[in-house]
C-alpha cells in the first residue's frame, strides 16, 4: 500500500487538488473554452471510433486465428503482440514512414485526423484479439453443430450463438483499448500534427508552465475515461445475464 | 459451425490484409528506410555518443524499475489472492489506476509532488536531491506506468492454483518462508515471467511520462525514445536515416522482447 501511494496515489491527488487550487471557478473557466473543449470531444470521438473498429476487426482476426489454418499462422499470431513490444514512439514513426510526406505509396495520412485514428489502431490491436481469442477457444462447437442442424444458416448461428458468448471478451476489450485511446500520447506525438489531442494539450500546457490548466483538463479527461468505462462495463454484463 | 470455402479464405484475407496494412509494412518501410544508405550509415547513426548514452540510461532506469514492479507485483498477487484483509478489495481496484491515466498526467502528477515547489519537492531539494528533470524521476515515472503488468498476469494464476498445496506445505512443517520459495514461486513463475517482460517491453518504450519529467539534455536524460522524439521534432516533417536508425535500433530491442514474450505466453497457458 505504501508503494502504491508513493507511486501512484499521492501524485494523483496532487494533480485533483492543483486542478481545485484556485477555487471551482478557476476550473471552470479553464476547461470552458474552445481549446480545452475541443480537445475533449476530439479525443473522446477518435477513442470510440477506435474502440469500435478494434471490436470488429479484432474478433474477425481472433476468429480466423482461431477457427482458420494456412500456412504461418503461428507467426501472424506472434505479430499481434508487436504493438505491446514496440514503443509507442516508433509505433507513431512506422505510420509516418509509410503514409507519411515521403511515402513510398503515396498515401499521405500523416497529420490528420485519420492517422490519429490509424495510429490508435495500431496500439490498441492486442486488446479485443487477445480477449476474445481465449474464449473462442473454449467454446463449445457442439451447440454451433446443434443449431446448424436444426437449420439454421451460418450467419443466424454467429449471431445467435457464438456472438452472445463472445460480447463481454468483446466489450472488455474494447474498453480496455479506449481507455488507452483517451490518454494515448506517445505514437500520437510525431503523427498528431494540429490535431488537438487531450493529452497532447495537457503537454504543451505543462511545458508552457501553466500547470493549472494542464491539471484542471486531467482531471476531467480522468473523470470522463472513469466514466465511460463503467457504462462499457456496465453494457458488457447485462448482456451477459 | 460448417463456414464455406470461400467466406474462410476471404475472412483470412480480410485479417490478413488488415494486419500486413497496419503492422508488418510500417515496420518493414522503417527497416527499409535505415539500411537504405547502407548498414555503416546506420550504425554509425546508433552508436554517435548521445545514441549510446541514450541506450545505456534505458537500460539503466529498465533495470532499476522492473526488479521494484517484480517484488512488488508478486507481493500485492499475494495480497489480492490469498489475504482477507479489508485493503484488499481496494488494492484489488487501484491496481489498474496506471492503465486508464495518459502517461502526461503521470508526468504532470509526479511534477506536483516531487518538483520545485511541489509537495514534498523542497524536502529533496533542501537535501541536494534532484528528483524532477533528473533520473530519479524518470524512474519513479517508468514505475508507475509499468505497475500493473506484474500484479495481473501473477492474480489470476494464483487465483487458479487455489492455496491447498501451501496449506499442506504448511502442515508439514514449512514456515512461510520456505512455503513461497518451494511451492508458490515454481507455480507461478511463468506467469511472473511473462509479466516482467511486458514490464520490460512498457519501461524500454515508455515515452509520455518520462518526457515531461525530464530535462530533455542529450546524454544526461534523454532515454532512447525520447532522443528520438528530440530529434523528429526538430528536422519538421522530413525524417532522416538518424532518426529511422534509432527507431531500427528501439524496434530491435522490442522484437526480442516479443520473442520471450510468445515463449512465455505459451509456457504459461501449458503450465496452466
Amino acid at each position: 500500500m505504501l508503494y502504491m501511494s508513493v507511486f501512484v496515489l499521492i501524485p494523483l491527488a496532487a494533480v485533483v487538488v492543483k486542478a481545485f487550487s484556485s477555487g471551482l471557478g478557476t476550473l471552470w473557466s479553464s476547461i470552458d473554452n474552445t481549446l480545452a473543449v475541443r480537445a475533449i470531444v476530439i479525443t473522446l470521438v477518435a477513442s470510440l471510433i477506435v474502440a469500435a473498429i478494434g471490436a470488429v476487426m479484432g474478433t474477425l482476426v481472433a476468429w480466423v486465428l482461431v477457427r482458420d489454418s494456412f500456412p504461418g499462422k503461428r507467426f501472424v499470431n506472434a505479430l499481434i503482440d508487436l504493438p505491446f513490444a514496440l514503443p509507442t514512439i516508433v509505433a507513431g514513426l512506422t505510420l509516418i514512414a509509410l503514409y507519411g510526406p515521403d511515402s513510398p505509396v503515396g498515401i499521405h495520412l500523416a497529420y490528420t485526423r485519420a492517422a490519429v485514428i490509424v495510429a490508435l489502431l495500431f496500439v490498441t490491436l492486442p486488446f479485443v484479439v487477445r480477449s476474445v481469442q481465449p474464449v473462442l477457444i473454449e467454446l463449445d462447437k457442439e451447440v454451433e453443430e446443434a443449431a446448424a442442424s436444426l437449420g439454421s444458416s451460418n450467419l443466424t448461428t454467429f449471431r445467435k450463438i457464438v456472438l452472445p458468448a463472445l460480447r463481454p471478451a468483446i466489450f472488455s476489450g474494447a474498453a480496455l483499448a479506449f481507455a488507452r485511446s483517451i490518454g494515448e500520447f506517445g505514437s500520437l506525438a510525431l503523427i498528431a500534427g494540429k490535431v488537438q489531442i487531450a493529452s497532447i494539450v495537457i503537454y504543451d500546457d505543462i511545458e508552457s508552465g501553466t500547470e493549472q490548466s494542464a491539471a484542471a483538463l486531467s482531471v476531467v479527461l480522468m473523470l470522463v475515461a472513469l466514466i465511460v468505462l463503467f457504462v462499457l462495463r456496465r453494457i458488457g454484463s447485462r448482456i451477459d445475464r | 459451425m460448417t463456414v464455406s470455402r470461400r467466406t474462410t479464405l476471404s475472412l483470412r484475407l480480410v485479417a490478413l490484409v488488415y494486419l500486413a496494412l497496419l503492422l508488418l509494412l510500417p515496420v518493414a518501410v522503417v527497416f527499409w528506410r535505415t539500411f537504405e544508405h547502407g548498414i555503416a550509415t546506420a550504425w554509425s547513426y546508433m552508436t554517435t555518443p548521445a545514441a549510446v548514452s541514450a541506450f545505456w540510461l534505458t537500460v539503466l532506469i529498465a533495470v532499476i524499475a522492473v526488479p521494484l514492479n517484480t517484488i512488488f507485483g508478486v507481493g500485492a498477487a499475494m495480497v489480492i489472492a490469498r489475504s482477507k484483509a479489508r485493503g484488499r478489495a481496494v488494492l484489488d481496484a487501484l491496481i489498474d489506476l496506471p492503465f486508464v491515466v495518459s502517461p502526461v498526467i503521470v508526468g504532470l502528477a509526479l511534477i506536483l509532488v516531487y518538483g520545485q515547489g511541489g509537495w514534498f519537492g523542497s524536502v529533496f531539494l533542501n537535501n541536494g536531491i534532484r528528483i524532477i528533470y533528473a533520473v530519479p524521476g524518470m524512474v519513479i515515472a517508468t514505475v508507475f506506468v509499468s505497475l500493473p503488468f506484474v500484479v495481473r498476469e501473477v492474480t489470476p494464476v494464483l487465483r487458479e492454483v487455489g492455496d491447498e498445496q501451501e496449506q499442506a506445505a504448511a502442515t508439514l512443517g514449512a514456515s512461510s518462508w520456505q512455503t513461497f520459495w518451494r511451492v508458490t514461486l515454481p507455480t507461478i513463475r511463468w506467469g511472473v515471467a511473462y509479466g516482467v517482460v511486458l514490464t520490460t517491453a512498457r519501461a524500454l518504450g515508455e515515452i509520455g511520462a518520462v518526457l515531461v519529467v525530464s530535462s530533455n539534455v542529450a546524454g544526461s536524460t534523454l532515454t532512447l525514445p525520447l532522443l528520438l522524439y528530440q530529434r523528429d521534432s526538430q528536422i519538421g516533417s522530413q525524417v532522416n536515416t538518424s532518426v529511422y536508425a534509432l527507431a531500427t535500433e528501439l524496434a530491435v530491442l522490442s522484437i526480442a522482447v516479443l520473442l520471450l514474450m510468445t515463449m512465455f505466453g505459451s509456457r504459461r497457458e501449458t503450465s496452466q
